[in-house]
């Protein structure tokens, strides 16, 4: 059965990281949903977040592989129930006065922010899960948007085991 | 303090130096001219071999890795030279063969500019190499090289590439070397966990029908002595994949042959009657398996291996032990218990009886008076007593030496498993003789797969090596035209293959040759090859139209296996 998988991978910080991490879904015609770098908590290290929808057995096979790369130091697997997650969005969207009332109330409702507002278009953030910015992104349709972005995911665990002591424990 | 700068060059070959290596097989081009320019002061340590292309290169290095268990080095230009290595780089890769491939690359100012002879020979070769690195300083040479060697030889082995632009070659620098025996990120010898020794030892303790399946992680770990000790006491029979053959004598009592798809016929059956089935360095390819879904289902599962990922990639364990083999078996045999399992191996010799019954009824019905490939592996095996080292390329022919040829001593089996690379066994051939020298390096080759590679023969005549080439030639890709003959309705697409005079080849190299055609002068030609001292090119003629026998036919399982 297929479920959505969010991969933490922890790196050195290598050129050509992403691309040995990528070509391990590649090869087995795996497509990725989203995938974030950025340093992890220790200087040096980097973290990726990759979101996957496949099967238990295939995501552990992929652990697997990505592990196995020199400069990966550890790679996780989580399911939506163990980590707390989060992505942004900016919404460009149309000014137009006749419909400001209606629009700030948008804004209110749904907990998002202001950026920048111009004569021509506002831009709003909105941070969430995927489903909040979408229906967010929904509910502005109507007012004409210009422009739309959405991150990948990033997520931090609920329990594990930190880096730090995988790291003195490979040491 | 005033130290003498040194160019990246310089430096390369003396880190190289520093590792113990003194064999090279590459090709010069633009990009590694500075290189090779300073390998010209270094003609007495280190031996460096021409080859006629890249490819042939590495699949020499290949073969000198796999017979001296030393790792195997290749210089290669950039562009078109480094995308020759690539076929030897995914061989060496799926066969954990430890290599390190040095390329030269267009100096750092030009890269991404489609300079002359620029390719990404990062990218093309990260999925084929365990790792691989750019250096575009000169300063950071010796410590790529140092981690190279760490990470190829380490572990589970592999090919590593270094690709190192012009400019970082001709650099000068203060030179330092420090050897690489750790990487943060990197944990090539795993501890062993006590607790799943125990529990696999408490398995076989109970065991009544135990089967053990070696594979090349015996050999890469130096365990064969390990391995002997522990199937002696607990009196386990063991059979072999096809890296595998050598790990154990084909003499020994408890050793029941050959795995797979071509492999034998008691080995195969018992996979599926076993009820513990023990595998140690080896990974359950699809060509060992059959149908996975049919494999050992009644058996509980005891799998160790040094790398992790292969721990339940194909076949579900009950027991996972992620460790040396060697390690592994030196636990191991500390907890099992002296057995005997005599009622069980000897179901091993029965089911061995109709095999040899059978093969022997085909043959008398099919009888020819043309030769027959497994009679010149026989012939061959029995007059070099199995003590010679065979290098095989990939085809029918290598299946009959695999059945055929007792491999008595490790190391002495070097063939394309993985990758099933035609072309591998000219070029591989010549590095294991380089790799030991002293020992008889039969290269045993089907007409197909020689003309891949045939230019090599320049290199033999040039580094005068000799190695002996047993050529069957049955005038057919054999082994495609086997599966056309049983799945594809005999419809001989594209197998029918003309061969030149390998006669007149063999002497164009100045190489002694001679062909073979009839049975009675099958013994006379072999001794003739093996007592040439320089190389030597057989030719042997065989039946046309033969089949490898027994086979699992692709979707079948181990159980299924024909004999005919």
């Amino acid at each position: 059965m297929e479920k959505t998988f969010t991969i933490s991978v922890f790196t050195e910080n290598s050129v050509g990281m992403l691309n040995r991490i990528t070509i391990i879904f590649t090869r087995r015609h795996l497509n990725i949903e989203s995938i974030t770098a950025s340093e992890s908590e220790i200087a040096n290290v980097f973290r990726y977040t990759i979101v996957l929808k496949t099967t238990d057995e295939q995501v552990n096979k992929v652990i697997g592989q990505i592990e196995k790369l020199i400069e990966v130091l550890k790679a996780f697997v989580h399911e939506d129930d163990d980590i707390v997650h989060q992505e942004i969005a900016l919404y460009k969207v149309k000014m137009n006065h006749a419909s400001s009332n209606e629009l700030e109330k948008v804004i209110r409702e749904n907990y998002a922010r202001i950026l920048a507002i111009d004569p021509h278009y506002i831009v709003i953030e909105k941070t969430g899960h995927t489903t909040e910015t979408q229906s967010l992104f929904d509910k502005l349709k109507s007012f004409g948007i210009l422009e739309f972005a959405r991150s990948g995911r990033v997520a931090v665990t609920k329990p594990m085991k930190e880096l730090s002591q995988y790291l003195k424990e490979i040491n | 303090m005033n130290v003498e700068k040194i160019s990246g060059a310089k430096a390369l070959i003396l880190s190289l130096l520093h590792e113990n290596i003194h064999t090279i097989f590459g090709y010069p081009g633009g990009a590694i001219m500075p290189i090779y320019d300073a390998l010209y002061d270094f003609e007495k340590e280190i031996n460096h071999i021409l080859v006629r292309h890249e490819q042939g290169a590495i699949h020499a290095a290949q073969g000198y890795a796999r017979v001296s268990g030393k790792c195997g080095v290749v210089f290669a230009t950039s562009g078109p030279g480094a995308t020759n290595l690539i076929t030897g780089l995914a061989d060496a890769m799926i066969d954990s063969t430890p290599i390190v491939c040095i390329t030269g690359q267009v100096s750092s100012h030009l890269l991404g500019t489609d300079a002359f002879q620029e390719t990404d020979v990062i990218g093309i070769s990260m999925p084929v190499t365990k790792w691989n690195i750019q250096i575009t300083k000169a300063s950071d040479i010796p410590m790529a090289i140092a981690k190279a060697f760490f990470i190829a030889t380490s572990g589970r082995p592999g090919p590593v590439l270094i690709d190192i632009t012009k400019d970082a070659q001709f650099e000068l620098f203060n030179y330092q070397y420090n050897k690489c025996h750790f990487i943060r990120s990197y944990n090539p010898l795993p501890k062993i966990d006590l607790n799943k020794i125990e529990l696999a030892s408490q398995l076989i303790n109970e065991a009544k029908k135990p089967l053990l399946l070696i594979g090349q992680g015996i050999i890469l770990s130096g365990a064969e002595n390990e391995l002997k000790t522990f199937i002696e006491k607990a009196n386990i029979p063991t059979a072999s994949t096809l890296l595998g053959l050598g790990a154990l004598s084909a003499n020994h009592a408890l050793y029941v042959g050959y795995l797979g798809m071509h492999g034998d016929y008691a080995p195969n059956i018992k996979t599926n009657e076993c009820d513990v089935l023990i595998a140690i360095g080896m990974r359950f390819d699809d060509r060992v398996t059959g149908d996975v879904s049919r494999y050992a289902k009644q058996a509980k599962i005891i799998h160790i291996d040094i790398d992790q990922a292969e721990i339940n990639k194909i076949i579900k364990t009950d027991v996972a032990i992620h460790a040396d083999a060697k390690m592994a078996l030196q636990e191991l045999t500390k907890l099992v218990d002296i057995n005997k399992h005599e009622s069980w191996l000897q179901e091993f010799k029965d089911a061995k009886k109709i095999e040899v019954d059978t093969l022997f009824e085909n043959e008398k019905q099919n009888y020819t008076h043309e030769l027959k490939m497994e009679e010149v592996i026989k012939c061959l095996s029995s007059i070099t007593n199995g003590e010679a080292i065979i290098v095989t390329d990939v085809g029918q022919h290598q299946m009959m030496t695999s059945r055929y040829y007792k491999f008595l001593n490790t190391k002495s089996n070097v063939s394309s498993g993985g990758l099933g690379t035609m072309g591998f066994g000219l070029p591989a051939a010549i590095g294991a003789k380089l790799g030991n020298p002293n020992k008889q390096v039969i290269a045993i080759i089907g007409d197909g797969g020689f003309q891949m590679t045939l230019q090599e023969l320049g290199t033999i005549l040039q580094s005068k090596i000799a190695v002996k080439i047993l050529i069957l030639n049955n005038r057919f890709l054999g082994m495609v035209r086997q599966w056309q003959e049983l799945f594809f309705e005999k419809r001989y697409s594209f197998t029918e293959m003309i061969s030149p005079d390998y006669i007149k080849l063999a002497n164009a190299y100045n190489i002694e040759a001679l062909q073979i055609t009839e049975k009675e002068n099958l013994e006379e030609g072999i001794l003739k090859m093996l007592q040439c001292t320089s190389s030597f090119l057989l030719e042997v003629k065989v039946a046309k139209e033969s089949n490898v026998f027994p086979m699992i036919p692709t979707g079948a399982s181990v159980a299924e296996i024909r004999l005919k």
